[in-house]
């Protein structure tokens, strides 16, 4: 079972290796906004040390960590999903002994595979020689990273898949697809860490799924988090697993009763 | 063993409709109005382990909604079926292992990658042990002539080499039913023959049941012994080729040429008795439509060549082209 996955992990990778010109692009895209980011974080600072309790060099870490971070998590599974689904295809998907969502899931995988071995670890070289950010040696907090990079992609995925589903109901989902990614770079403490928005705001973020994604994770290896404290952020990503695999299942099992396949 | 059973099975698809205008289309972001649609209307079809079916309709007449709800995509809105002894929608994963489906107007293939990755992934996907797998796929990589592409993107084949892949990847399983959408729509004639030729091959050895739907009827006539016409969701007939064509064709045709000059009544008179209806083409040329069953083709040769001279005679025979469009156009009436 899993072995069929990992093939489907595989042709993704084989298939991000066909476009590699995207890729190249990308590399360029991801300089160019911890670029941006740094510079306006520092200008932000100024004289100042510290921020929320966040020094500048954390900050720079931060944001380096946090892009490269995003070349992981995020994919273009919603879009092909909707894609699918607006041109019939999902009806040979559904001819496959094989869980749809589940292989959607394993091919954003690949995609997170093929950007983090070919794209965040040379870039995160490249960029800890350029900014003056400051990376935990040889140490444990590498582990909690990965782990709460992992579950936060997981997260991703899954709201990846809510939002792709939606096609079933809304033809033309682009508008949808493109306000959700602004929504989780936002939300999700890429932009501005979340402990920078007012006090009403952070109360808010800290109920919704998003800083599942991408704070939580940073956090743990800027600030070098451990301990209880890094359990509670873990539990926080497994409860919102948990509770977003109750709308796709059931929009999932709604959706495949109603399909009518476009295209004859 | 049965294949297919089908008792009375329905599918109504519910169609959103559109008010004429400005107005129209102010009002319909309020209050939309539907209209439902029967697509696939109680149809029964059982079909037997390794018969070749042909399943031909005209557009719209139901056809791959069908074929959608026996290989379990579409759910149906009534009815009983089972396939392969499985309900296709209700126990679709463990029942899609057991089918195999080709779409000609979509590829399942992975449309960047190489095809022989493809079939890796496929091989995976079925849990096809290797000493079963090898074999398999290259006797049909042989028959079906793709080891030149084996290498190449799916995106650079061309649509004949693109449809030979299809065929072997939805036989990698060996399963005991292929399902086959107009699998050659757009091919070229000798592409057309060898996949036809494949696919009694693959019938005859393997007993795989074959359920065909097309346009072209020189497919239902290389490969099915029965055909179900579809029309507006009702089948309207199920049977034989041979039955279709007895039943429906309009009888042979005779022309023939003559050396002399004759008159139409001249010829008539040689077939008085016999049903056989007479009409005259040009001066020298006369064709005798035989009515269906009761006048032979050789009697009235034989009756002609006695008393006219002939230069040329032509034996023509209704094609099923020929039934299917009477068909579609009067409605099957007396079947």
């Amino acid at each position: 079972m899993l072995n069929m996955y990992w093939e489907v992990v595989r042709i993704r990778f084989l298939m991000m290796l066909a476009y590699r010109v995207n890729y190249y692009s990308g590399i360029i895209i991801y300089s160019l906004n911890i670029g941006v980011y740094y510079f306006l974080w520092m200008a932000i600072y100024g004289d100042n040390s510290s921020l929320q309790a966040m020094t500048a060099v954390q900050m720079a870490t931060y944001i380096a960590i946090s892009w490269m971070s995003r070349a992981f998590y995020f994919n273009n599974i919603d879009r092909e999903i909707a894609q699918e689904i607006r041109d019939g295809t999902v009806a040979i998907q559904l001819i496959r002994p094989y869980q749809y969502l589940f292989v959607k899931a394993f091919q954003g995988l690949g995609e997170g595979i093929f950007r983090l071995l070919l794209f965040s670890i040379p870039g995160m070289i490249i960029v800890s020689f350029i900014f003056p950010i400051d990376l935990p040696g040889i140490s444990p907090a590498w582990g909690y990273f990965a782990i709460s990079l992992f579950l936060g992609f997981i997260v991703n995925v899954q709201i990846n898949l809510m939002t792709g589903l939606l096609a079933f109901y809304i033809m033309n989902n682009q508008g949808l697809i493109f306000s959700k990614r602004v929504v989780v770079d936002l939300l999700s403490g890429l932009i501005i860490p979340i402990t920078f928005y007012p006090e009403w705001a952070q109360k808010i973020i800290m109920l919704l799924p998003f800083q599942a994604i991408s704070y939580l994770p940073t956090m743990t290896l800027v600030k070098g988090i451990s301990g209880s404290q890094f359990l509670d952020a873990v539990l926080i990503q497994l409860v919102w697993i948990l509770l977003l695999w109750i709308p796709i299942y059931l929009v999932w099992r709604h959706a495949r009763k109603q399909l009518i396949v476009q295209g004859g | 063993m049965l294949s297919i059973k089908a008792e009375s099975l329905t599918k109504e698809f519910k169609v959103f409709q559109s008010r004429p205008g400005l107005k129209g289309a102010f009002r319909d972001l309020f209050n939309r109005q539907y209209r439902v649609i029967r697509a696939v209307d109680a149809i029964d079809l059982s079909v037997n382990q390794g018969e070749m079916v042909g399943y031909i309709g005209e557009n719209g007449a139901g056809k791959s909604t069908t074929i959608k709800m026996l290989t379990g995509i579409l759910q149906p809105t009534s009815g009983q079926l089972l396939v392969n002894g499985y309900d296709p929608h209700g126990q679709r994963e463990q029942f899609v292992r057991t089918i195999g489906v080709v779409f000609g107007q979509r590829s399942q293939l992975w449309w960047d990658i190489a095809v022989q990755e493809s079939f890796r992934l496929l091989q995976k996907v079925y849990r096809i042990p290797e000493q079963d797998f090898k074999p398999y796929l290259d006797r049909m990589i042989e028959v079906l002539n793709i080891s030149p592409l084996l290498d190449q993107p799916v995106r650079k084949l061309s649509l004949g080499q693109r449809m030979r892949c299809e065929l072997a990847a939805a036989l990698i399983h060996q399963p005991a039913l292929l399902f086959l959408d107009e699998p050659t729509i757009g091919l070229d004639v000798l592409v057309k023959e060898n996949i036809r030729q494949f696919l009694k091959e693959i019938n005859k050895e393997f007993g795989t049941t074959i359920l065909l739907t097309t346009h072209d009827l020189a497919d239902i006539e290389a490969l099915c012994s029965r055909v179900v016409m579809l029309d507006k969701g009702k089948i309207i007939y199920d049977g034989g080729l041979q039955r279709l064509r007895n039943e429906w064709g309009d009888g042979k045709k005779i022309h023939i040429e003559t050396v002399d000059t004759y008159t139409l009544s001249q010829l008539q008179a040689q077939t008085e008795g016999m049903k056989v209806h007479w009409i005259e083409e040009g001066p020298m040329r006369f064709t005798a439509i035989l009515e269906n069953g009761n006048a032979k083709v050789p009697e009235v040769i034989s009756r002609i060549v006695e008393h006219v001279a002939v230069q040329e005679i032509q034996i023509e025979e209704a094609s099923t082209e020929e039934i299917v469009r009477k068909i579609y156009q009067e409605g099957l009436v007396h079947a």
